[in-house]
């Protein structure tokens, strides 16, 4: 792959004893679509965490846009990056969490509007009316002085969705991001996650249980089992052509019949 | 029932001291508390161990016995001369409530819920940012109540600065008593109530802070 | 007083009048004196709390009086009692009590001691009790009733054995608070370690160090409890898997 926007080489995590990661390699293009499924306690999760510096690897290389993520030069040598280094590079990647994790205390249009005030110094009328167009694309514009509190669960995690888009990432993480929803909510989640991904400009890696849709949308899909890719290939190849017997019950529990 | 009339503007005597030594004891406890609570969990271990000194040992021993310390050994032992008795008993104050508070804001702090320090940290923020625009606006609404009732311990902590020689309320009621010993339990009494009055406002803000700290709070 | 290359007392100027101003002599002859007192400290912390702990029963008791007017009264006066100085209280006790008319009588000093302290306290035992009773899962209450249990019975068999395993790391808390709050009664004459120590150091024109000595025997009594408690807290939590009951600590 010429340019791609993330590596992982060879990476490992450990968490004391337990191996999560062993090994890890992977390619991302420039708005590249991935589903990365698996069982839990494959790992994924752990994968867009790293990607995302919550978690540091034990091993292996992350890049992101060509640059080391979790190391840096110092003078002639190669040392694990500070928090400048990882800030000056953390900043192209967004996530979208399982519970949300808006802020409270912040209104919706506040919420979107705190970072890129704050972090990137951008000016407060243009933030404004950024916030406000993401918050209508996700369909909330009439709630941008609400509460997180006063909404639903599915209207929670949109206003996640458009407080991590007004940050401009080149890569968005997705975790996970209907599994705490009720099954009613689930459907005007993935409609925006559907609309981000045609207009095509970042990549996404999505971890998710929603089968079809993962399908439906994914340029790849990438199965994760016991902490290695098992399997990566365009959808339809995964779905007929795999003869990888654990993918195939995978897939078999959790596709609804049609 | 003359004698009451006698006795509250005896009492009301002393009200200037209880209520200096408790405004001063509130203002430099609760700096106290924030600057111990954050150093406790700094990153710097010097600072973490030094004031966890402090805490432990505040909160290990009793209010009477600092008291009495204080107030002697920090002529003798470090020379210094606060001027007056009224600071030995602010700082003493000061110090043991500070110390219990430290706590309930390192542990507010805490207590915020993992994932808003991650979606800070997913838009990259620096710590300092994550903790003056999502954690610290958290972690004080829950503080809050708990503040309220240290606030009402130490109302009743001040009575204590009589001990030194201040003249605050219940000195006034022990001067009253010990020349009227029919009146005694009267006297102790209408003391009490007068203390009670005056913790009145602080309950009821109290019961207001707990109803305040329940919304806007995002914890596990 | 140095510290490999490091000469301290340049560093802290107050070491070197910590040194001059400090006896050790009087340190040696005032402990055994001093010491002597923890058996009526200990002795009064105990009383007092097995006092606080039934006490706190017994407001819960009074505060679901079905009449509203009592209970609502009740809970006035505890709310009275929990707010105001402990210190006053005794003073009520020592001074005060013994010219209350028909029912007046002199109390020993030990006596108002566990009285003052062991009420005043019971009034947040109370409270440790209550949210213990609340953390009990609603349906345990229901259970009971189809069990058809009596009210005595429920009680006994079925809440009390779950409210309260889970507030005793709290109640051990107040153990050591109402321990630090004991000296208070060297006020009303009670010869525990405080008292003797200003006893020595109304005799020997030194007070610094016998203090220093109440201080620090309070210190290591009260950190290694907390430390017992703290155990006992982990092993609770791995019993039951719940957290541990009750209000915050003072």
């Amino acid at each position: 792959m010429t340019n791609p926007i993330v590596t992982f080489r060879d990476v490992h995590k450990s968490y004391g004893d337990v191996e999560v990661l062993k090994g890890i390699d992977l390619d991302i293009a420039p708005a590249e679509k991935i589903a990365l499924i698996g069982p839990s306690g494959s790992g994924k999760t752990t994968v867009i965490r790293t990607l995302m510096t919550l978690e540091e690897p034990t091993a292996g290389i992350i890049t992101v846009d060509g640059q080391n993520l979790w190391q840096m030069e110092k003078g002639s040598k190669m040392v694990r990056a500070n928090e400048k280094h990882l800030r000056s590079i953390r900043g192209k990647i967004g996530m979208v969490f399982q519970h949300f994790n808006l802020f409270p205390h912040m209104t919706n249009l506040e919420n979107c509007m705190a970072a890129p005030i704050h972090v990137k110094k951008e000016d407060k009328a243009s933030v404004r009316k950024r916030s406000i167009e993401m918050l209508e694309k996700v369909g909330l514009g009439d709630k941008l002085d609400n509460y997180p509190n006063q909404l639903s669960g599915g209207q929670k995690q949109r206003v996640a969705m458009a407080r991590a888009l007004v940050m401009r990432p080149k890569v968005m993480l997705f975790d996970e991001v209907t599994s705490a929803l009720d099954p009613e909510l689930v459907g005007e989640v993935l409609e925006v996650i559907r609309d981000i991904a045609n207009e095509g400009e970042m990549a996404m890696v999505l971890v998710t249980h929603e089968m079809d849709f993962a399908l439906d949308v994914a340029d790849r899909v990438i199965f994760l089992d016991n902490g290695v890719i098992a399997e990566s290939g365009k959808p339809a190849e995964i779905l007929q052509h795999s003869d990888n017997e654990r993918l195939q019950s995978f897939l078999h529990r959790f596709r609804s019949t049609s | 029932m003359e004698t009451l009339s006698e006795i509250f503007p005896e009492l009301i005597k002393g009200l200037p001291i209880t209520l200096l030594v408790l405004a001063g004891s509130a203002v430099f406890s609760y700096l106290i508390a924030f600057i111990a609570g954050l150093s406790r969990l700094s990153r710097n271990v010097v600072i973490r161990t030094f004031t966890s000194f402090y805490v432990e040992i505040f909160r290990g021993t009793s209010l009477i016995v600092q008291l009495f310390w204080l107030y002697f050994a920090l002529p003798v032992l470090f020379d210094i001369d606060l001027g007056s008795e009224l600071w030995v008993g602010i700082l003493t104050i000061a110090l043991n409530y500070g110390a219990y508070m430290s706590e309930v804001v390192r542990g507010s702090i805490l207590s915020v819920a993992k994932g808003q320090t991650e979606a800070g940290i997913a838009l990259n923020m620096t710590r300092f940012q994550r903790m003056r625009l999502i954690i610290l606006p958290q972690a004080v609404r829950m503080m809050l109540p708990e503040f309220g009732n240290y606030l009402i311990q130490m109302l009743k902590a001040t009575s204590l600065v009589s001990l030194i020689g201040l003249m605050d309320v219940l000195y006034f009621g022990e001067l009253y008593s010990s020349t009227h010993i029919q009146q005694a339990p009267l006297v102790y009494l209408l003391t009490l109530i007068f203390y009670f009055i005056l913790a009145l406002p602080l309950i009821w803000f109290v019961r207001k802070m707990e109803a305040f700290s329940k919304k806007g709070v995002a914890s596990e | 007083m140095r510290i490999g290359n490091l000469d301290l007392e340049r560093i802290f100027p107050f070491i070197t009048r910590i040194k001059e101003n400090f006896s050790w002599e009087t340190v040696t002859e005032s402990f055994p004196i001093i010491f002597k007192g923890i058996g009526i400290t200990l002795g009064l912390t105990i009383a007092s709390f097995a006092v606080a702990l039934l006490f706190g029963f017994v407001w819960l008791l009074l505060r679901k009086i079905p009449f509203k007017p009592l209970s609502w009264l009740f809970t006035w006066i505890m709310e009275f009692i929990r707010s105001t100085p402990p210190l006053v209280q005794l003073f009520f006790l020592y001074y005060g009590w013994p010219n209350v008319p028909v029912v007046g009588v002199t109390l020993d000093p030990f006596v108002c001691g566990v009285l003052g302290i062991g009420i005043h306290f019971s009034t947040y035992i109370s409270e440790v009790y209550r949210s213990g009773i609340e953390s009990v899962d609603k349906g345990q209450w229901e259970a009971a009733k189809a069990l058809n249990y009596s009210a005595g019975k429920k009680w006994t068999k079925v809440i009390l054995p779950q409210a309260l395993p889970p507030t005793i790391p709290m109640l051990g808390n107040y153990l050591i608070i109402m321990f630090k709050e004991v000296p208070l009664t060297a006020t009303i004459g009670v010869i525990g370690i405080l008292q003797l120590a200003r006893d020595y150091g109304a005799q020997y024109w030194r007070y610094l160090e016998p203090l220093t000595i109440v201080a620090l025997l309070f210190l290591v009594m009260s950190y290694a409890s907390s430390l017992i408690i703290r155990r006992m807290e982990k092993k609770i939590n791995e019993r039951t898997g719940k957290k541990p009951a009750g209000t915050a600590v003072q």
